[in-house]
């Protein structure tokens, strides 16, 4: 690609002159787009002294929520994933009757309102739902509970890992798992050590966005679990309570470690081979 | 060894008839077609990719049509490669060792082995990603020759290499097959059916239309589908002969021809297109250093014009147009002579 550009180099300038005009326009619609975006959290963070966010960080009740926040979304990415990654693979390698209908089923949670799938879930975990009523046998009711949260967080965030996983595997050569039968693998075999494999970049990918989605969920979470409050409840309480000079440290500090968070986890699953 | 009895399959755009034909052990054997007649879904359908409608494939006396693709003991190269890209040289040749009762070190030996007979033993620690697909190639016949398979499957393994390339890969092959490896090679080129083949099948359309030796098929194409794709009815065996720098094939004690070769000795085959051989009737002078006289054998009409079948101590095959028949008043019986360029004249290494 590299090449391309270089050899295609002068062409390339004068096709830049000729549009130069309609492309300074680009750019400026491009920098108002993206002052758009950075001007109000750039506010916020301005509006935020050090001091403020240090005390804040040393409340007990944040550290909690943000901890909360964590775990509860990582979880339910994780318990999750174990069956949505064969899913993907259906998806990208099978052909079953109404594939489209099931594809149309996984896209669902990201068109619905997410208050609305709070109310879906809670009508499913409540105690009188038969997954509430085996709960209550072993002791456990998921409303208020951070499983609740869970599982409210994954439902609206799935669909990222499926998409991303099954992008994925559609992207792994056919001929290449064809290969591998052929020198003796069981298909088994092939799926872990050929289709996997060449697959889990998207599918890092995908299980990043479902956490990182998870956790910024509200809606859904909130008609589940006001209590114990993950950091989106607990932000929209101070604002509530006390107005936006107190819900702004919080914000600032999750944004922060949220980033934090996924720059990291990039990083730690980038592509080490070059 | 390989036998493949009334072996269909059929598909919404394209089927497989009634393949039959039978590999022995030690054949190179070339399944020879256009791209589209079936060549591949052959192939497929031995390593047990795609499962026939009917008939059976036997290997080594033992019914393996229907069984696991994994345990048929089948080597298959495919055309584009198919190496892991995220596994090295050596996982990549090491990757159907796995569950072999042999240990560590006996796994690294038979890997070594392997690379440096197929001249990859510097790679073996790359990824595929930095190699040239001539490597690739090899580390892609590496990967299957190191399971000991009954047969290798070859699926047009030269097509996507440079000329230089292919040459080495030929040599390469050769010696492969030379070391006792039965080998059934797909390709749509029949320089490569000839430089390789012990044994030739022609499949058109799903089906396997003439089985043969190479001389056999080149000869006597059993129809004008066979004598068309391949084209070439000058095909002869000849040694090849340099002396003061100047290249002859002998074809017999009495016929010997002027070639301009880059190999200078040899066995193999020489290929002369009928178009590239002009015809007269009184002596002329030409720079043609080929020139034969002969009497008129035969004159056929073909797509291209008349072939001229003129026997010079062997019969030759002139492509000429109609009005150089009028002109000349060509007919069977009629002495004439032929004349050609050194560089008409293909040599082919076998």
């Amino acid at each position: 690609m590299f090449l391309f550009h270089r050899r295609r180099k002068d062409a390339k300038l004068d096709y830049l002159k000729i549009l130069s005009a309609i492309h300074l326009i680009f750019y400026l619609l491009g920098a108002l787009v993206l002052l758009f975006i950075i001007a109000p959290l750039l506010g916020m963070f301005l509006n935020t002294t050090p001091n403020q966010l240090f005390e804040t960080a040393n409340e007990a009740e944040v550290r909690q929520s943000i901890w909360l926040t964590i775990w509860t979304s990582l979880a339910g990415t994780l318990f999750f994933a174990f069956a949505s990654i064969p899913l993907a693979y259906l998806l990208a390698r099978r052909n079953f009757p109404l594939k489209k209908l099931v594809s149309g089923i996984i896209d669902l949670p990201v068109v619905i309102p997410h208050s609305a799938a709070g109310i879906a879930i809670l009508g499913f975990v409540s105690r009188d739902s038969a997954l509430g009523k085996m709960g209550s046998a072993l002791g456990l009711n998921f409303v208020g509970h951070p499983l609740g949260i869970s599982i409210a967080m994954a439902f609206v965030s799935i669909p990222f890992l499926i998409n991303a996983a099954r992008d994925g595997f559609a992207g792994v050569p056919i001929r290449l798992e064809k290969a591998a039968l052929t020198l003796g693998a069981s298909p088994t075999r092939v799926f872990f050590t050929i289709s996997l494999p060449l697959a889990w970049r998207n599918i890092v990918s995908g299980l990043i966005m479902m956490f990182a989605r998870g956790m910024s969920e509200f809606g859904a979470v909130i008609v589940v679990a006001y209590h114990p409050m993950i950091t989106p409840i607990l932000i929209y309480e101070r604002f509530g309570s006390f107005g936006l000079k107190y819900a702004r440290p919080v914000s600032v500090l999750f944004i922060l470690i949220s980033l934090t968070l996924f720059i990291l986890l990039r990083w730690l699953a980038r592509e080490k081979k070059t | 060894m390989l036998c493949l009895a009334s072996v269909s399959k059929t598909f919404p755009d394209f089927s497989l008839k009634s393949v039959s034909f039978t590999v022995e052990k030690g054949d190179y054997f070339i399944l020879l077609g256009e791209s589209g007649a079936g060549k591949s879904m052959v192939l497929e359908t031995i390593a047990g990719l795609v499962i026939p409608d009917s008939g059976a494939i036997t290997l080594e006396k033992k019914d393996v049509t229907f069984e696991k693709i994994q345990h048929r003991g089948i080597g298959l190269v495919f055309q584009d490669h198919a190496v892991f890209p995220h596994l090295t040289v050596a996982e990549n040749i090491s990757y159907s060792l796995h569950g072999m009762p042999l240990t560590k070190k006996e796994k690294q030996t038979k890997i070594n082995d392997i690379a440096i007979e197929l001249g990859i033993e510097d790679l073996l620690l790359r990824y595929p990603s930095t190699l040239s697909g001539g490597e690739l190639q090899r580390v892609a016949l590496g990967r299957s020759l190191v399971q000991n398979p009954l047969i290798l499957l070859l699926d047009e393994p030269l097509s996507s290499l440079d000329s230089k390339l292919k040459s080495d890969l030929r040599r390469l092959l050769r010696k492969i097959h030379a070391g006792g490896q039965t080998i059934l090679h797909v390709t749509h080129d029949y320089e490569e059916a000839l430089s390789l083949g012990t044994k030739i099948a022609v499949i058109q359309d799903g089906r396997i239309v003439q089985v043969g030796s190479p001389s056999e098929v080149f000869h006597q194409p059993v129809n004008e589908f066979v004598a068309n794709f391949i084209g070439i009815r000058n095909f002869f065996r000849a040694t090849l002969v340099t002396g003061n720098r100047v290249t002859f094939a002998h074809i017999n004690e009495n016929i010997v021809i002027r070639v301009v070769s880059e190999i200078t000795a040899g066995e193999g085959f020489i290929l002369i297109r009928g178009e590239d051989i002009f015809l007269s009737v009184e002596p002329v002078d030409t720079s043609a250093t080929n020139n034969f006289e002969g009497r008129i054998v035969e004159i056929i009409p073909t797509r291209g014009g008349l072939d001229v079948i003129v026997d010079i101590g062997i019969e030759l095959h002139a492509l000429v147009t109609h009005e150089s028949v009028e002109h000349f008043e060509l007919t069977a019986g009629k002495i004439c002579r032929l004349h050609f360029k050194a560089t008409a004249v293909r040599f082919i290494n076998n």
